[in-house]
């Protein structure tokens, strides 16, 4: 008999809007506590995600606001649900506050931004990657985050599953970086069977609650969950390991916001995820991610119908940053063209990690809001290819 | 020398954390007494419950003083944080302790839908009627008139009835105190720790150092005093006029309601979509 996450998770190939595969995709990940408040372009989330829930035994639950979204989504982690929200640029800025909450307690959690054009209210439906800088240091203080950036439904459900496996490694906030374009494509979707979905659950603790030092290891320390006999002091104040506050000297600080960072920086290579095409013999390379890098990818083919020598490179993780790969395609290629649906934000990472070794250009799109049309890059491109 | 003495109540306390940011003559000792001498007096396993709280001097009431699990959160947000502790795990007892700075101005929003929700989460909302932790700025809870660090010439604005607001939201209990009314509280204090939907009891206290500078209130005693004799049962209030009324803290249940919780509620609606 199909246990209820196999009814919802058919395994196939499905015509699926990608708002839609993000909600299964959590679904499948684990995820059983799901807060929201309206917002465009990410309301389908919600809709998939109040009628699916209840069905797993999960808890749907539309808040007042997405400070309070967030904020619910951190408690109910404590009390040992796989917890996510989703939101677009004007309630991912209110987030970022309790974002920050969630790095300095430690907090698994999935945070979906479905992009859109700011600033501000802007205008809701349309996609821009304005946010890119934002997900990095939205938040007050010195942190680390990790944030993916999906590029069609299919990766929409799939990133958002690879999002809770970070979160729960990690433990900390992982944000999921889609735009309007990529949240409302309906395209085919490779759904596997449940059973071949890898999912990692939290470390929780072994030792006895007087042992347990359930914060501040750069190997990740075990989280004892609300109701387990831990009896955990959570606290955004600074805090030593096992939770006590401690503001008494910068010493404290200086060693807990430097364990915080220490803990994904020292992981950042089994966290980044680049894709890479035509890069051997590759004399330029154009690099993009989310929607725009579909439009960069069609670009690089054609280019390659017409014996240009162009590579491709995609992140899939934008935070952290993919320095080590980065600084590798800089070394094969003379030079890399930034396509960004903005004016320019992740072109500055590129150019810190790998200017020094190859000629970095940027490439907006010619009418921001709408994806780089083939023909205008391609012009672009061979101006920069001579 | 016989045994050292220990107090009664010791064994509700973290290990370590008995150092204290209270200033001298807070009302917030006698709160954290009452709490833990409810959770005492109805055999309550404190392994169960999870504290949450925001920022300000009420926050520092269960963290890390309480031997719970304890989410200190950021200002404004514990009923929202609670919330999701709430549904994440409905067999926790959930307890919010908040301020009046921090639970009716900034996160005045999440104690309406809280209220509203009738979510079963017991609110201790500690009324100084000034921001203590800053330095005695005025609050939505400041007496008209009153001077204050941030309102020199007095203040403009009407203090908050709170728990008028949260009846009208729809919450099944509401009370209200001042730490002079031990009995009562902690009688008040084990009623909503039992009651399904949301409980919510206003603890009116002193604060010596920053509002009683202004008050003319520096002597804890003198204060705790003063808050006796403003204090009136409802009983008594109910005869009264809007303006005798007027300064006064009138006392006592004010709402004792039964009506559906929250997660309740949500478990009737899996058993429906599972059926």
């Amino acid at each position: 008999m199909k246990t209820h996450v196999e009814k919802i998770i058919e395994p196939g190939t499905h015509f699926m809007m990608g708002n839609e595969a993000c909600a299964l995709g959590a679904i499948a990940a684990g995820c059983r506590y799901f807060a929201f408040y309206p917002i465009t372009p990410a309301n389908e989330i919600a809709e998939h995600m109040s009628t699916l829930l209840p069905k797993v035994g999960g808890v749907y639950m539309q808040m007042e606001d997405e400070i309070s979204s967030i904020a619910s989504v951190i408690g109910s982690s404590w009390a040992g649900k796989k917890s996510m929200t989703a939101t677009s640029g004007p309630g991912f800025s209110l987030m970022q506050e309790n974002i920050g909450y969630a790095i300095m307690t430690e907090t698994p959690c999935v945070i979906v931004d479905v992009q859109r054009c700011g600033p501000s209210t802007g205008t809701p439906p349309i996609p821009m990657q304005g946010d890119i800088y934002q997900a990095r240091h939205g938040s007050h203080g010195e942190y680390e985050i990790i944030a993916l950036a999906p590029s069609s439904a299919n990766d929409m459900f799939l990133l958002t599953i690879e999002a809770f496996n970070l979160a729960e490694a990690y433990r900390t906030p992982v944000i999921v970086l889609s735009d309007a374009l990529v949240g409302h494509t309906t395209e085919s979707v490779e759904i596997p069977h449940p059973s071949t979905i890898p999912i990692i659950e939290r470390k929780r603790p072994k030792e006895p609650p007087e042992e347990c030092r359930p914060f501040l290891n750069e190997d990740v320390a075990p989280m004892p969950i609300f109701g387990s006999g831990y009896r955990v002091h959570a606290t955004a104040s600074t805090h030593d390991e096992r939770g006590f506050r401690n503001v008494d000297s910068p010493i404290f600080v200086d060693s807990l916001v430097r364990k915080l960072c220490a803990k994904i920086r020292k992981h950042r290579n089994e966290i980044v995820k680049v894709e890479t095409k035509y890069l051997e013999d590759a004399e330029v390379a154009l690099l993009a991610y989310g929607s725009v890098a579909r439009s960069a990818l069609h670009v690089v083919r054609w280019a390659r119908r017409e014996g240009l020598k162009v590579g491709y490179v995609r992140l899939i993780t934008l935070w952290p940053f993919p320095d080590d790969i980065i600084l590798d395609v800089a070394r094969k290629v003379n030079k890399i063209m930034v396509l960004e649906n903005n004016m320019g934000q992740i072109v500055n990472e590129v150019r810190r990690v790998g200017g020094g070794e190859a000629e970095v250009t940027f490439l907006p799109s010619k009418i921001l809001g709408t994806i780089h049309e083939p023909s205008y890059t391609m012009e672009k491109l061979k101006e920069v290819y001579k | 020398m016989s045994e050292a003495y220990q107090h009664p109540l010791m064994k509700y306390v973290r290990k370590g954390a008995l150092r204290q940011p209270h200033c001298p003559g807070c009302g917030n000792g006698i709160i954290a007494q009452c709490m833990l001498r409810a959770i005492d007096e109805l055999g309550l396993d404190m392994g169960r419950m999870a504290f949450v709280s925001g920022i300000g001097c009420s926050s520092w009431i269960p963290s890390p003083f309480f031997n719970a699990d304890v989410l200190h959160t950021t200002h404004g947000r514990p009923l929202a944080f609670a919330t999701g502790v709430k549904l994440g795990n409905p067999e926790l007892i959930v307890i919010v302790f908040t301020g009046d700075g921090d639970g009716a101005a900034i996160g005045g929003n999440h104690l309406i839908h809280a209220s509203r929700r009738n979510i079963e989460i017991l609110t201790v909302l500690v009324n100084n009627r000034i921001y203590g932790m800053t330095g005695g700025q005025v609050a939505p809870t400041t007496p008209h008139g009153m001077k204050t660090t941030t309102t020199p010439y007095g203040n403009l604005e009407h203090p908050f009835d709170l728990c008028k607001l949260v009846e009208a939201a729809g919450a099944s209990y509401v009370a209200r105190w001042t730490t002079f009314h031990v009995k009562q509280l902690v009688s008040s204090m084990k009623k909503g720790l039992l009651k399904e939907g949301f409980a919510f009891i206003e603890v009116v206290t002193p604060c010596p150092v920053q509002y009683g500078r202004y008050a003319g209130l520096k002597d804890p005693a003198e204060s705790l005093l003063m808050l006796k004799n403003l204090s009136v049962p409802l009983s008594k209030a109910k005869s009264m006029s809007e303006r005798e009324l007027e300064g006064r803290i009138v006392i006592g249940e004010l709402v004792d309601r039964e009506m559906v919780g929250l997660t309740k509620a949500y478990k009737q609606l899996l058993a429906e979509v599972e059926a």
